[in-house]
This record gives C-alpha cells, sequence and structure tokens, in this order.
C-alpha cells in the first residue's frame, strides 16, 4: 500500500504542476482583463503540435524552445486582432469568443495534423527510467517535467514581484489609469502578458504531448479541469490556483490509488438494495470509478460553501 | 399583444411549411428545426433575457428527453397508456424537476459564478449519463414506439408529417409561453437583474430568486424542447445531455442575436439548415460552423437578429438607399475573399484530389495552387481594406439619429 | 444566344424525355444502380475510420463487382456516404435522406448509440410504410443487446459482438499457464462495462487458478495520466492486463504501461489501425494482443493480398483497416443473387442462414435466429517482425497467434425475434 501511495503522491504532484502551468495563465489573463480564457487549453495543444513538427526537422530540443515562443506570438496576435475587438462588446462576448476560438482551435489541429494521435516521444536523452521502486519505473522524464514547472513557478513569481516589469505589470492590472498616465502603453502590457500566458500553455503540451498524448481532443479534456482549478483557488489568485493545482492532482492521484465505494459507504450504515433497483449503478460507484470527475464535484462543492474560492478575496 | 399578426402569420407558415416540403428528409428537417428552435428559445430566457450564460443547458434538454423516452418505453410495454400528445408534459417535468434540484444551487450566484457551475453540473451529469446505465440505457440509449399510445382521432403518429404537425402546435404554444413571460412583471424583474442586479435588490427584490424563476421556466421548455426530440427520433442517448449540444445551442444564440425574441429562432433554422446540408458538399462543415461563431461574435455582437433589425430600421426611415453604394464596392472583394478562404481550407483538407474551380485545376501538391490562392486572398482583401471605411461610415451615418441602438 | 420562349422549351424537353424514354427505357431500368448509403461520420473527431471505411467499401464494390459487370444482370453498386458525425440525431436524418432517396439497404457500425438508433428506426419505419423498407448491414457496432434483447429481423451484425471477443481472448488467456491474475480496465460506459463483466465470468470458468485481481473502471476520455492506475496494477501483482479501451485512452494506457517498465501482456480490442499502431510503435512490441476477425500476417490467402495490394496502391496513405466491410458486400451481393432481387425482405430472408468463403479463405455463417455473422476469431499481436503488411506505413503490424475456429465462437443468444408477416 505505501509504495502505491508514493507513486500516487509522485504523479500527483507531477499532474497537479502541469495543471498550474495552465492555470497560471488563465489566472495572470483574468487579471488583467476580466475574461476567463477558455482557448486557453488550445495553446497548450497547439504547443504540443508545434513542437512535434518542428522536432522532426529541427530535433526536440530547439522545439522546446520555438513551439512556446511560436504559441505565445499566435496568443499575442489572438489579443490584439481578437479579443480586443471583442472586448467592447461585453464579459459575456468575451467568454463566448474563447469558447469559439477552442472549438476552432481543434477544428483547424485536425484538419493541419489529422485526427489521429501523433506519435510524439520523448527525447532519448531523457528517455530512461531514473528509478525503480516496488517492480514500476519512474521516468526521467517525469522528473524533468517536475523540476521545468517548478522553475516556471519560481521564475514567474520572482518576475512578477522583483522585476521591474513585473512590478508595472501588477500596477496595470490595479490602476490600468495612473499607469498609462506614467507614460506605459497599457494595451501593449496586457498583449504581452496574453503572450506570455499562451506561451506557458505552449510549453506545457511541448513537455506533456509525449507522456499524455498529442492528438486533437487533448485540449478538451484539459481545458475545464484548468477552469476548476482557476475558480476553486479563487479567481485571479496565483498562489491559490498554485495550491488547487497540486490539491487537483494529488486528489485525483490518490482517488484512484484508493478502493473506497458506495458498497462500502452503505455497509457502513447497514442499508442494502436489491440487485436490480432501478439506481443500481449509482449505489456500485467506487472512487476510483469517479476520481477524474471528483474536480468537478469539488467546483460545485466550493462555489456554494466559498464563492470566493480558497484564495479569493470579496473585492471583486 | 400588438403582434397577434405575426403570431398568425408564423401558425400559417408552420402550417404550410410541410406542403410545401414534403419529401420524408424535408419533413425530417423541419421537424428538427422546430425542436432546435424551442431549444434555443427556452436558452435564450437564460441568456437573453436573465444574463446567465449556461454551458450546461443540455441536462435539461436530455433530461426531460429522457423522461419523454421512458413513458414512451414503458406504454410500448403496456405498462401505462400515455396518449403521445401529454408526453411533452411529462419532458416538461422533468426538466422543471431538473432545473428545480440543481437550480436552486447554481442560481444562487449570477455571473462567472453561476457559468462555471453550470459547467461543472454540465460535465458531471455528461459523464454520469454513461455511467449509470440502468437509467439512460447506456450506449443504446433508451427508445420507444411513439405509435403504441392511444390513437387520437385515428391519428396514431406513424407519419411524418403527423410528428411535425403534433410538434408544431408544442412549438407554437412554447414560444408563445416564452414571449408572454417576457412580458411579464416576473419576466421585466430578470431583464432588471441583468442589467443592474445592485439596484434590483435594492428596490427589495431578490436578484437570486428572479434568477431562479428564470432558469426554472428554460428548464421547463429545454425538457419539452427533450420530449419532442425523443418523440421525433423514438430514442434518446447521452449524447442528447452532452457538452456538444450545451454548445449548439449557445451558438444558435449567438448567430442570431441574444437580445431579440426571434435571434435565436432565426440562429436555430440556421444553424439546423447548415448542418443538415453542409456536409453534402464539404467534410469541413464543423469547422465553417466555428468560423462563422467566431466571427459573429467579433463583428456582429447583436448576432444576425440585430443585422437585420438595423437595416430595417434604416429602411423604415428611407436611409437604405445611401448605404446601397458603399456595400455595392464591398460585396465583391468580400465574396473573393471568402472564396479563396474556402478554397484554401478545402484545398488543404483534399490531398491528392483536385479541385477544379472556373476552368482550374487545383491541387494540394502544387505550390502554386497555394501562392495563387493566397495572393488572389490578398489582393481582395486590400481592397476590402479600402472599400470598408466609407460602408462604416454610411453605416454610422444612417444610424446616428433617430435610430434606436441595442436592445429593444 | 438566342432565347427560346420558355413554354415552348419546357415542351420540347418533354417531348424529347418522351422519345427518348420510350426507346431507352427497358434498358435504363436494367442499368438502374443499386445505391447503399453508408452512414457513418465524415466529418468531426471520429472521421477517420468513417472515411477509411467508406474508401474500402467503395474500392470493394468497383473491384469485385462494378469492374466485372455488375451485380444481379449489370446492375452498379453505388456506395453513397452519408455523414452522421457519430450523432444519433444526424444519422437519423441520413436515414431519412436514404428513405426519400430511395435507398434500401444502410451500412453502418462505428458507435453502438448509432447502431441502436438505426435498427430501431429502421424496424419502425418498416412496419410503418412495408412498400419501402430498408435493410441495415452493421459491419462494427459490438454491444451484444442488437443481436440479444433488441434483436431486429432488419439487423445483421457482420462483427462478433463483445462477449464473443472476450470469450476467444479468455480462451487465448487460459491456454498460456503463465498468466493467473488478470487485471481488467476499461471505459466506464456500456461496452466498457460489458468487456469487464464478461472477464469475471468467463475467466475463472476457464481456468480454476486463474483470477481477476481487478475490475477498473474510468470515465471516458476523462482520464489525463494513466500512471496512478498503472501503480493499481503493479500493487495488485497482475501478469496480464484485458482492457476495452479505444481511441486515445488505449494509447494513454499502453504508453503508461510502457513507461512503467511493465512486461505484462495487454489484451485488447481495439488497439490498432488509424495512427494507433505508429503510435505504439516500441511500446506496444510483443505486448500489445489483440483480438479481431480477418487476420493479415502471415498473409492468409493470395485473393487478400491482391486486394491489399491494390487497394494500398490506389489509396497510399490507408490500410484495409476493416475487411469486415468486403464480407458485409460479398454476403449482401451474394444475397441479392440468391434472391433474384434487390428486394430487401427477398434479400433478408436469403441473408439469413447463408454462408460465405471470405477473401481471407474462411467461413462464415450468419445465424438465422438473431442475425449475428459468425466467424473464425484471431488474437494478434502486435510487433515488426514476420510482418508483410505493416499498418500505418509504419513498419509495425499485427501477427496471428491464436485462432479460435466458428463452431467455437458460437454463444446462445436470448433474441426473440419479430419476423414479419409472410
Amino acid at each position: 500500500m505505501a509504495d502505491a501511495l508514493l507513486f500516487a503522491t509522485l504523479n500527483g504532484l507531477v499532474t497537479g504542476l502541469l495543471l498550474f502551468m495552465l492555470a497560471s495563465g488563465v489566472t495572470l489573463i483574468f487579471s488583467m482583463m476580466g475574461v476567463l480564457n477558455f482557448a486557453h487549453a488550445s495553446f497548450y495543444m497547439l504547443g504540443a503540435y508545434f513542437a512535434f513538427s518542428l522536432s522532426q526537422h529541427l530535433g526536440f530540443w530547439p522545439a522546446l524552445l520555438l513551439a512556446p515562443l511560436l504559441t505565445g506570438v499566435l496568443g499575442a496576435l489572438v489579443e490584439r486582432y481578437g479579443l480586443r475587438q471583442v472586448h467592447r462588446h461585453g464579459a459575456v462576448a468575451e467568454l463566448v469568443f474563447t469558447f469559439g476560438l477552442a472549438f476552432l482551435i481543434e477544428e483547424l489541429v485536425q484538419l493541419f495534423w489529422g485526427r489521429a494521435t501523433q506519435d510524439f516521444r520523448v527525447p532519448a536523452l531523457l528517455d530512461f527510467p531514473l528509478f525503480t521502486l516496488f517492480g514500476q519505473d519512474f521516468p526521467a522524464w517525469r522528473a524533468f517535467m517536475l523540476l521545468l514547472s517548478l522553475g516556471i513557478f519560481a521564475g514567474l513569481y520572482a518576475g512578477l514581484t522583483r522585476t521591474r516589469y513585473g512590478l508595472i505589470l501588477r500596477a496595470a492590472i490595479t490602476h490600468p489609469q495612473t499607469v498609462a498616465n506614467l507614460g506605459h502603453n497599457v494595451p501593449r502590457i496586457f498583449m504581452l502578458a496574453f503572450g506570455v500566458g499562451t506561451a506557458l500553455a505552449g510549453l506545457a503540451g511541448v513537455i506533456a504531448g509525449p507522456v499524455l498524448g498529442t492528438w486533437p481532443g487533448m485540449a478538451a479534456s484539459l481545458g475545464s479541469l484548468v477552469f476548476v482549478i482557476v475558480v476553486i483557488g479563487g479567481l485571479g489568485s496565483l498562489t491559490g490556483a498554485f495550491v488547487a493545482a497540486l490539491l487537483i492532482g494529488l486528489l485525483q492521484s490518490w482517488a484512484i490509488a484508493s478502493s473506497v465505494g458506495m458498497a462500502d459507504v452503505l455497509a457502513l450504515l447497514g442499508v442494502s438494495f436489491p440487485p436490480d433497483h432501478p439506481l443500481r449503478d449509482l449505489w456500485r460507484l467506487t472512487l476510483p470509478q469517479v476520481a477524474p470527475l471528483l474536480p468537478y464535484v469539488l467546483l460545485v462543492l466550493m462555489l456554494l460553501l466559498r464563492p470566493a474560492g480558497l484564495a479569493g478575496n470579496r473585492e471583486d | 399583444m400588438g403582434s397577434r399578426k405575426a403570431w398568425a402569420a408564423a401558425a400559417a407558415l408552420l402550417g404550410a411549411l410541410p406542403l410545401l416540403f414534403d419529401s420524408v428528409l424535408s419533413v425530417g428537417i423541419l421537424n428538427q428545426m422546430l425542436i432546435a428552435v424551442l431549444f434555443a428559445l427556452s436558452y435564450n430566457t437564460l441568456l437573453g433575457q436573465g444574463g446567465l450564460l449556461s454551458f450546461g443547458h443540455a441536462v435539461y434538454f436530455g433530461l426531460g428527453g429522457y423522461v419523454a423516452a421512458h413513458a414512451l418505453r414503458l406504454t410500448e410495454l403496456g405498462s401505462i397508456g400515455m396518449p403521445l400528445v401529454l408526453l411533452p408534459l411529462a419532458g416538461a417535468a422533468g426538466g422543471l424537476l431538473a432545473a428545480l434540484l440543481l437550480g436552486s444551487v447554481s442560481t444562487r450566484r449570477g455571473g462567472t459564478a453561476f457559468t462555471m457551475i453550470s459547467l461543472g453540473l454540465g460535465e458531471l451529469l455528461a459523464a454520469a449519463a454513461l455511467i449509470l446505465v440502468a437509467f439512460f440505457g447506456g450506449e443504446a440509449g433508451i427508445s420507444g414506439d411513439r405509435t403504441a399510445g392511444p390513437a387520437l382521432l385515428g391519428v396514431n403518429f406513424a407519419r411524418e408529417t403527423q410528428v411535425y404537425y403534433h410538434a408544431a402546435v408544442w412549438v407554437f404554444l412554447g414560444a408563445l409561453c416564452l414571449a408572454a413571460f417576457r412580458q411579464t412583471p416576473a419576466g421585466r424583474l430578470a431583464m432588471a437583474v441583468r442589467d443592474n442586479p445592485l439596484r434590483a435588490q435594492c428596490l427589495g427584490y431578490s436578484a437570486a430568486r428572479v434568477r431562479l424563476l428564470c432558469f426554472l421556466v428554460a428548464g421547463t421548455f429545454a425538457g419539452l424542447a427533450g420530449a419532442l426530440f425523443a418523440i421525433h427520433n423514438e430514442i434518446i442517448t447521452s449524447q442528447a445531455l452532452g457538452t456538444a449540444n450545451a454548445g449548439q445551442v449557445l451558438l444558435m444564440c449567438f448567430l442570431g442575436g441574444t437580445g431579440y425574441f426571434l435571434g435565436p429562432v432565426l440562429g436555430a433554422v440556421l444553424l439546423t439548415l447548415c448542418s443538415a446540408l453542409l456536409s453534402d458538399y464539404t467534410t469541413l462543415s464543423t469547422l465553417y460552423l466555428g468560423l462563422l461563431f467566431v466571427g459573429c461574435v467579433m463583428f456582429l455582437p447583436e448576432g444576425l437578429g440585430g443585422l437585420l433589425v438595423q437595416l430595417h430600421a434604416r429602411w423604415r426611415h428611407g436611409r437604405l438607399g445611401s448605404l446601397a453604394r458603399p456595400l455595392a464596392r464591398c460585396a465583391l472583394p468580400t465574396a473573393a475573399l471568402l472564396l479563396s478562404g474556402v478554397l484554401l481550407l478545402e484545398l488543404a483538407a483534399r490531398e491528392g484530389e483536385v479541385l477544379h474551380v472556373a476552368g482550374l485545376a487545383l491541387q494540394a501538391a502544387n505550390v502554386w495552387s497555394w501562392l495563387g490562392l493566397a495572393g488572389f486572398g490578398a489582393v481582395a482583401s486590400l481592397l476590402l481594406r479600402r472599400e470598408l471605411p466609407a460602408l462604416q461610415a454610411a453605416w454610422q451615418q444612417t444610424g446616428a439619429a433617430h435610430i434606436s441602438q441595442g436592445r429593444p | 444566344m438566342f432565347r427560346m420562349p420558355l413554354p415552348a422549351l419546357r415542351h420540347l424537353a418533354l417531348a424529347t424525355s418522351l422519345a427518348l424514354g420510350s426507346l431507352f427505357s427497358p434498358l435504363t431500368l436494367a442499368q438502374e444502380p443499386i445505391r447503399i448509403a453508408f452512414i457513418d461520420p465524415q466529418s468531426g473527431s471520429f472521421a477517420a475510420t468513417g472515411n477509411s471505411a467508406y474508401q474500402v467499401l467503395t474500392f470493394a464494390a468497383e473491384h469485385y463487382y462494378n469492374s466485372r459487370g455488375g451485380v444481379l444482370g449489370g446492375r452498379r453498386l453505388e456506395v453513397v456516404a452519408l455523414d452522421n458525425k457519430a450523432a444519433v440525431a444526424d444519422s437519423q436524418l441520413q436515414l431519412r435522406r436514404a428513405i426519400s432517396e430511395g435507398m434500401q439497404f444502410v451500412i453502418s457500425g462505428q458507435s453502438s448509440a448509432v447502431a441502436s438508433a438505426l435498427s430501431t428506426g429502421i424496424e419502425r419505419h418498416n412496419e410503418r410504410n412495408p412498400e419501402a423498407r430498408v435493410l441495415l448491414l452493421n459491419y462494427a457496432a459490438v454491444d451484444p443487446v442488437l443481436t440479444e434483447d433488441a434483436c431486429s429481423f432488419w439487423h445483421f451484425r457482420f462483427d462478433a459482438h463483445a462477449d464473443m471477443k472476450m470469450a476467444v481472448m479468455a480462451d487465448h488467456i487460459a491456454a498460456n499457464p503463465a498468466i493467473t491474475r488478470v487485471y481488467v480496465i476499461g471505459q466506464d460506459y456500456s461496452f466498457g462495462q460489458a468487456v469487464g463483466a464478461a472477464a469475471a465470468r468467463l475467466l475463472p470458468a476457464r481456468r480454476a487458478d486463474l483470477q481477476l485481481v481487478g475490475n477498473e473502471l474510468h470515465p471516458i476520455g476523462q482520464v489525463k495520466d494513466f500512471t496512478p492506475y498503472i501503480s493499481k496494477i503493479v500493487a495488485s501483482g497482475a501478469n496480464a492486463v484485458v482492457t476495452g479501451n479505444w481511441g486515445a485512452d488505449m494509447v494513454a494506457l499502453a504508453h503508461g504501461i510502457a513507461d512503467a517498465g511493465l512486461d505484462l501482456p495487454v489484451y485488447t480490442f481495439y488497439a490498432a489501425y488509424d495512427g494507433i499502431t505508429r503510435t505504439l510503435g516500441e511500446a506496444g512490441r510483443n505486448r500489445i494482443h489483440m483480438v479481431h476477425n480477418d487476420h493479415a500476417n502471415p498473409f492468409p490467402s493470395d485473393e487478400r493480398r491482391d486486394f491489399t495490394r491494390a487497394f494500398e496502391a490506389a489509396h497510399p496513405e490507408l490500410n484495409v483497416t476493416q475487411p469486415r466491410l468486403v464480407n458485409t458486400l460479398m454476403m449482401l451481393v451474394q444475397a441479392m443473387e440468391a434472391a433474384g432481387s434487390s428486394d430487401p425482405l427477398q434479400v433478408a430472408l436469403a441473408l439469413e442462414d447463408s454462408r460465405l468463403t471470405t477473401m481471407t479463405g474462411e467461413q462464415i455463417w450468419m445465424r438465422p435466429q438473431d442475425h449475428q455473422l459468425f466467424a473464425p476469431l484471431h488474437v494478434s499481436v502486435h510487433t515488426d517482425e514476420g510482418i508483410e503488411f505493416d499498418l500505418d506505413r509504419s513498419g509495425w503490424g499485427l501477427r496471428t497467434v491464436h485462432t479460435t475456429p466458428l463452431e467455437a465462437t458460437l454463444t446462445p443468444s436470448s433474441c426473440q425475434m419479430q419476423r414479419p408477416a409472410p
């Protein structure tokens, strides 16, 4: 049991940190523009696909650098020529625009790369088991993912709190008028920040593509989950998003490792149902069976009990 | 109501349509259209009237449909003897019940919180529909024979047109109810809460209760539409309450325009036609719909309905004439731009095939095909850039005075 | 250009068509093509399989019949692709289109939801419109219920259903004494659940020391990372895995198992074709086993080899992924010739209890009781050795390691078929 728990924790951390790379971008963009970017996970997908295509010509490592850049540029263009236009029509239109964009990007990816899963591999340099514990390998690539995402978190945090650009950005979020009066081009700051956010998503795509699969559904499967994290963490809070991402990563992982089910709960309560009960499937549910759905349950509970999220404040 | 004539005209149109388009296929499409219209109208009670953006409205459509399908099945098995004409009521009751259960928790807050809860609940219910086989019938769904119930005046609903007229009556009644709801004090309050919840609350109204009321109305009519879907197809599967269906109805409303009662109707009709007929010509039909949607959100925030209303207003004031010239000058470059875009996409989708257009043979493998099309598109867009300001100016000018902007 | 008044034009057209009609009508009637509606996804996420299936079907119709003078004395077979976007509502609409255009045969297969909708829809349509009946040929939807409790006279299934395939897999697993502990994992919907239930029922019955050490379900398409499941498999001490997963869930599971360095055989239903074989690559070597019909390596017959070569020459980017489609078409034509007509009722009656030698050289049989096809079933392994015909142009393919003859695949059916009055 201990070995399963250890692996579950390690995997939960990897997933959680990956989710955070996406959630950080969504949070950043929400703080700036007040819009939840539904298409954020689509940039994650684009990052993976760009890296796949680039790595076929240039090798993996240049692709690791170029694909996020390309994604970021694309993101900045979307902000400049799409979102800024829609901004005038109100918050609902913005949200719906990003929703449509996510749909569109998925269709375009299918058009250019086809519908099948792409053969995007872990580079040979890191394609070995780092250690073996209780008969299960822990691939070196996962350790790399872990380190890289931790590095990104540290870099982002330092960048936002310790550098001049971070200062201007944070000021532009809270006091756009003042920052503009001081001579900064606020729309351009926002565009750049949007680019950085999408580039981060692209980077997440590059490192996740080889292990989680590079296929047209990869954005949809992650998109709503990232939303859930941002909302649970408290809209606009980077620390909240970090905590929520880890929480959800670990929660899912542990839930799968467990083997508790409704049957145990019913036995504890001393209740039993006939096997042909109309809701029989409900009484047979187990925790691992619904583990991937737990974040949504958590979301609904959170919004009911503490609508501002883990780290949100009541101002907005 | 001052629009009696319009309703009478709508009723006449509903009656005449299957006489004009009488093949099995066209009656089938008309039927789908009716269902989509009611579904979109119910959704707009939430979005347009209440200002609540939901990503999970298909849940109520689907659950209503399941209730109706179970009733249909039980009738076929002989356990109950429910006449078909009452089934939509069962569906509506199912939708109402689901909306009551889920709405009482999700409408406590509006705005983003509501949207997020609707997303969470939508995902949960869609997943549950696959997991809970006993009620949802697994992948095969729940199916029943619509002719099994007691016949009404000799009509047993075996023929498609009978089903159409049955649906038409229900959709007409449903639309009438939803239009009437907009006029009631409660319906007006919903708009007030949409525009300024704080002010509505200061006047002594509970925003949460108004939202819940809107939600219940929307859920009920979505359930009714779901029941009509189950009757038309004689089967319902978990796809009906999936997220794709929820996205579809959002698309319809935005396409048609959420600010007008007829907007969703327009969107539903257009979208049903597109998805039924476009796939005959291209494998990229979903991509084109996506482009249309994003383009609509970007450039026509009021939807096609909004555009029509604006045009109509200009026409009424006799100002359409001054728009004609700039419009005509923009038309050709726009058409050329669209054509080159479509051809580029089709070329990308058809590797190894040859596209014959206007005497030219375009091929994906031929780089000149790509360059030629791109150049054509670039020239068209340059021309359009030159002509567009004149059109924009003329549009602003003709709309400046007298014409009310925005929502009625 | 000179313009003719409209009424005159109409009269001229009428006169011409009458004259031509009286001249050629017997001939044109005989030459009228037999149109087959192929209702499968041609756009959307599931289009890859639908597209390649359509190409195989069209190619087979051309290769075997149209190029050899057609069927029923010179009538061409024409396959019309009707896109259903894998959705139930669109399938119903396309069925109506097929009916309005007078098509009498529908081939469909992807998704049991669609097959169920079409089967019940056609059953009712035929009952209400006996003058315009339609026949459904299901080439791939494997929910057992379609030929069991929900069976229909107008539905014929040309693929082995989930329980039959699981029985073959159980035979193969039981024959390997090294396997004692089996872990079952699947997508949480009717097919995944059916696989789990069948495995739990069949495996311990095949060999006393064979036990099920896990029976896990996960929501379809919701799992981002399979590693936690892999940890559970390791912890259970399993030495074989059975899964009904398909698509991205299948690829991710197989990669998870390979990444964790587990040397376990994985028994699957849908771990090949349409990009999956290429993506699995080395991770699947000698690990992925798949149960299917119409095996390809080593090549069973010259005819199959010729057909495959000809198809791949015409469509360099595709494979003959589902040779069942060719069997479906062949059995349909054979029944038409036997009945001497293309009337769906006559064809359906001729299809019942019919036998056919496929291009692979195997005998297949359509059981009249439930309209379920029986054929020899095979278990093959994913490898790059001894592969004459690879998949996805990847060098990898499936090599047959186990064959269950037709007689051994027979399973009882609970079907109570409503037959049309003679």
